[in-house]
C-alpha cells in the first residue's frame, strides 16, 4: 500500500497539484474570472456563436454566478469538458464550477465526492431515430446499433433498459455530441441516445430536423443540475442560492426588463430581501448586498433564460413541461429567501 | 622537467568538495540524490494531503463491483453485470488483439516496403519512398481519424443491403462491408469438447503449436539429410500435412461451420464483425509503425556490405536466394534492435484507441471505469502498470530472439 501510494504520487502529483479543496470562492475572487465546465458543443445548452461567445442554458448559470461573485457576467472562462473528463476537471481544481447537464446521481454525490447545488433541467433519456426505420417504441430496438456517450448516466441506464426487457443491442461508444451526431447522421448507427432535452438540442441542428423522430419512452430519469467539489460548503452556498435566486426571480416576477425598477424597493420583502434592499443576504454569503441582483442581470431569471435558450420559440422548442414553476404545476422550487 | 611539489597535505578543506576531482563525483551524487529523495517526498506528500482534502481514500475494491455498462467487442464473455475487472479484462484483450494484428501487419508492409525502396525499378522504389514518407511525417492520430471517417462516410450503409438497395455483399456473398465495419465469414464448433467456446479454441490452438513444434523438428532432419548428402529431400508436403490434418480432423470432430454474415433485422448476424473502429486502428497503426519498420530494413540492409552480395552472386545464387539466404540473415542483426521499439511504440500507440471509440483497455479500465467509480489514482496506476508489464513482455521477448539471431562469435 505504501509502495502504491508513492508510485501513484509520481503519477498525478502534476494534476493533484492545482487541487484545492477549501476557499474555492476567496480563490475565484482573486483570480477575477470563474472557471466554467461546460459542454464541448450542445447547442442551446452551451456552443460558441459566430463570434465565439458561449451561450446557452447552462452557460447562462455560469454568467449568473460570475455575476454573483465577479459582478461580471463575462469574467467567465469556460472549460470544454467531454463525459469522460468532466469529473477529473472539476476535482483537480481545473474548474470551479461544472454546468454540463450532469445528471445528479447517489454515487456521483456521494462517492465521487461532488456537491450538487441544485437541478436546472429535470430530463430523462429518451432514443432518436430516422424517421424511415419505422421504428415507433424502443422495445422494437432489438438488435439496434446505438451511439452513446461513454462515461455517463444514460450509458449506465441503456445497459439497465436492454437487460430488462431481454433485448440485444450493439454499442457504438463515442466521446462527444458532435461525434455522435456525425455517426448517427451517418447511419453508423440506428439510434442515438441521451437525454431527451440533448436530443432535441442536437436534432434542431440537422439539416431536416423532421426526418428524425423521437420515440416516446423516457427509460431514466435524469435530473440536471451543476456541481461543485464536496467538502467547500461557503462556495457550494454561493452557487446554490445563485441558481436559487433565479428560479425565485421567476417565481417573484422579477424579470431583466423591470429589475431595476423594483431594486429601488417594493412592498413584497422577500423580493427586497432577494435583490438586497432590506436584509444582509449577500454579506451572509460574502458576496455583495445587489449579488442577486447581478446574476438576474445576466441573463435574465430562470424562465427568460429557459425561453431565450431552448424554450418553445428557439428551433430546440422545448416546453416547460416539468421544468416550469411548481406554481405553475412544474416541479421548480426553491426554498424561501429569508 | 619534474613540477612535482610537495606533496598535498593531509587536511580536508570544505571547498575540494567542489574543486577536487576526488571528491567531486561524490558530492554531486549525494547532491543528486538528496534532491531526488524531497522531490519524491513532496510528490508523495502532496498526492497524500490532496487525497484527503478530497475526502477520497485509496482501495481497489471497485474492481470486484458490477460494471454496469456494456461493451460492444468482447473476446469473452462479458455482461454489464460482470466487474469492472472483468470490463478491464475485455479491454486488456482488446489491446492486445490490436497490438497483435497490427504488428503482424506493419511487419510485412515494413518489409515489403523496406526491401522494395532498394529496388533497382525506379517506379517500385519511388513509391515506398512515397509510402515511407507520407506515413512517417504525418500524426498517427489523423490517420487513425481519416480511415475512421473513410469507414463511416464511405461504405455502404446498411439500409442499402436491403431488397431493392443499392449495395451488395461481395465475394460470392460471403463479405459485407458496410459503415458500421466489415462482416466476414466466421467458423462456429457445433458440438465442442468443452462447454466454452474459448476453451474449444484454446484446444485448437495448442494442437497447432505442436504441429509446429513436429514441424520445426521435419525442417531440422531435413537440414541433417542435406549437410551429410548435399540433396535436400522434399519435405514441403510432410509439412503441410503435418499442420493441417490434425487441427482439421480436430475441428471437423468438433463440428465446425462456416457461417455466413445475414442481414436480420437492424444488422447483419452471424460471422465475424470487424467493427469500423479495429479496422481503422489497426490500419492506422500498421500503417504508420510500417513506414518506420521499412527504414529500418532499408537501414539494415544497407548496413550489409557489398562484398557480401557480390561473393553470393559469384557462387551462383540468384538475386532472390542471395536476399533471403545472403543478405536478410546478416542484416536481422541490425534490425531487430530497433524493431523491438517499434512493437512497444505500436502497443502504446494503440492507446489513441479514444480516437474512434475502440474499446481497449484505456477506453474501459481507464475511462469508463475511473468515469463511474471516480477512482481516477487506482486506474490509472493499474492502466500504467499494465502497459509497462506488457512492453516489458514484448521487449523480453524479442530480446530472446535478438540473442539467438545475435553475431556467434567463434
Amino acid at each position: 500500500m505504501k509502495n502504491s501510494v508513492l508510485l501513484g504520487a509520481l503519477t498525478i502529483a502534476g494534476l493533484a497539484a492545482g487541487a484545492a479543496a477549501a476557499g474555492t470562492l476567496d480563490d475565484v475572487k482573486a483570480r477575477g474570472t470563474l472557471n466554467c465546465g461546460v459542454t464541448t458543443g450542445l447547442i442551446g445548452f452551451a456552443a460558441p456563436d459566430a463570434n465565439g461567445v458561449w451561450e446557452g442554458f447552462d452557460v447562462g448559470v455560469c454568467r449568473a454566478l460570475a455575476a454573483a461573485v465577479l459582478g461580471d457576467p463575462m469574467a467567465v472562462e469556460f472549460v470544454p469538458t467531454t463525459g469522460q473528463t468532466r469529473f477529473t476537471a472539476l476535482a483537480s481544481g481545473e474548474i470551479d464550477f461544472l454546468a454540463r447537464n450532469t445528471t445528479w446521481t447517489f454515487s456521483r454525490d456521494v462517492d465521487l465526492k461532488f456537491e450538487f447545488v441544485g437541478i436546472n433541467y429535470y430530463d430523462g433519456q429518451g432514443f432518436m431515430v430516422p424517421r424511415a426505420l419505422g421504428v415507433s417504441s424502443a422495445k422494437d430496438l432489438d438488435g439496434a446499433t446505438v451511439c452513446i456517450q461513454t462515461g455517463t448516466t444514460t450509458e449506465l441506464n441503456l445497459a439497465d433498459f436492454f437487460r430488462s426487457n431481454n433485448i440485444s443491442y450493439e454499442p457504438v461508444p463515442i466521446e462527444t455530441n458532435a461525434e455522435g451526431q456525425q455517426q448517427y447522421l451517418a447511419g453508423a448507427c440506428d439510434t442515438y441516445t441521451t437525454d431527451a432535452s440533448g436530443l432535441a438540442a442536437t436534432r434542431a441542428a440537422f439539416e431536416n430536423p423532421g426526418d428524425h423522430v423521437l420515440l416516446p419512452e423516457i427509460i431514466s430519469k435524469e435530473p440536471l443540475g451543476p456541481l461543485v467539489r464536496h467538502g467547500d460548503n461557503e462556495w457550494a452556498d454561493v452557487a446554490r442560492w445563485t441558481l436559487n435566486a433565479l428560479i425565485a426571480a421567476e417565481e417573484l416576477g422579477v424579470t431583466s426588463a423591470n429589475i431595476a425598477e423594483l431594486a429601488s424597493g417594493t412592498d413584497n420583502p422577500e423580493i427586497n430581501r432577494l435583490l438586497g434592499t432590506e436584509g444582509e443576504l449577500g454579506a451572509m454569503l460574502g458576496l455583495e448586498s445587489d449579488w442577486a441582483m447581478k446574476a438576474i442581470m445576466a441573463g435574465g431569471n430562470y424562465g427568460e433564460l429557459f425561453e431565450k435558450n431552448i424554450g418553445e420559440n428557439t428551433p430546440i422548442g422545448l416546453a416547460r413541461g416539468l421544468n416550469a414553476l411548481w406554481t405553475d404545476g412544474g416541479l421548480v422550487y426553491t426554498p424561501p429567501f429569508r | 622537467m619534474t613540477t612535482l611539489t610537495d606533496p598535498p597535505k593531509a587536511s580536508f578543506r570544505l571547498s575540494q568538495l567542489i574543486y577536487d576531482t576526488r571528491y567531486r563525483s561524490i558530492t554531486i551524487q549525494v547532491i543528486a540524490t538528496i534532491l531526488l529523495i524531497v522531490g519524491i517526498y513532496w510528490l508523495v506528500n502532496n498526492t497524500i494531503q490532496n487525497l484527503a482534502a478530497l475526502g477520497k481514500d485509496f482501495d481497489f475494491g471497485f474492481l470486484t463491483q458490477p460494471a454496469g455498462y456494456d461493451i460492444n467487442q468482447r473476446l469473452i464473455p462479458y455482461t454489464s453485470q460482470s466487474t469492472h475487472g472483468m470490463a478491464a479484462l475485455v479491454g486488456i484483450l482488446n489491446t492486445l488483439l490490436v497490438a497483435f494484428l497490427g504488428c503482424i501487419l506493419a511487419t510485412f508492409l515494413g518489409v515489403t516496403a523496406g526491401v522494395l525502396r532498394l529496388s533497382n525499378n525506379w517506379v517500385v522504389s519511388r513509391l515506398m519512398a512515397v509510402y515511407v514518407e507520407g506515413f512517417r511525417n504525418v500524426p498517427l492520430l489523423l490517420w487513425i481519424i481519416s480511415i475512421m471517417a473513410l469507414m463511416t462516410e464511405g461504405m455502404s450503409r446498411i439500409r442499402e443491403f436491403r431488397v431493392g438497395g443499392d449495395a451488395s455483399m461481395i465475394l460470392n456473398d460471403s463479405v459485407a462491408v458496410t459503415n458500421r465495419g466489415v462482416y466476414i465469414p466466421g467458423i462456429i464448433l457445433e458440438n465442442g469438447f468443452l462447454a466454452s467456446s474459448a476453451m474449444n479454441w484454446l484446444i485448437l490452438l495448442v494442437i497447432l503449436i505442436i504441429s509446429v513444434i513436429v514441424v520445426r523438428g521435419v525442417r531440422k532432419r531435413a537440414d541433417a539429410v542435406q549437410e551429410d548428402t548435399g540433396v535436400r529431400p522434399t519435405t514441403w508436403y510432410q509439412q503441410l500435412a503435418i499442420l493441417i490434418i490434425p487441427v482439421g480432423l480436430i475441428m471437423i470432430l468438433m463440428g465446425a461451420e462456416l457461417q455466413y454474415p445475414e442481414l436480420r433485422g437492424f444488422n447483419f448476424s452471424d460471422g465475424v464483425h470487424l467493427r469500423n473502429s479495429l479496422i481503422a486502428l489497426w490500419l492506422a497503426l500498421s500503417l504508420y509503425t510500417g513506414a518506420f519498420i521499412a527504414e529500418i530494413v532499408r537501414a539494415g540492409i544497407l548496413a550489409i556490405s557489398k562484398g557480401q552480395s557480390e561473393a553470393a552472386f559469384a557462387l551462383g545464387l540468384r538475386p532472390n536466394r542471395t536476399t533471403s539466404l545472403v543478405i536478410l540473415p546478416q542484416a536481422m542483426r541490425v534490425i531487430i534492435p530497433p524493431l523491438i521499439s517499434q512493437y512497444l511504440n505500436l502497443t502504446k500507440n494503440s492507446s489513441l484507441a479514444i480516437a474512434v471509440g475502440y474499446m481497449d483497455v484505456r477506453s474501459t479500465l481507464g475511462g469508463i471505469t475511473i468515469n463511474q467509480t471516480g477512482r481516477e489514482l487506482e486506474g490509472m496506476l493499474l492502466l500504467g502498470a499494465f502497459y509497462l508489464v506488457l512492453s516489458l513482455v514484448i521487449s523480453g521477448a524479442m530480446n530472446v530472439y535478438n540473442n539467438r539471431t545475435q553475431l556467434q562469435e567463434r
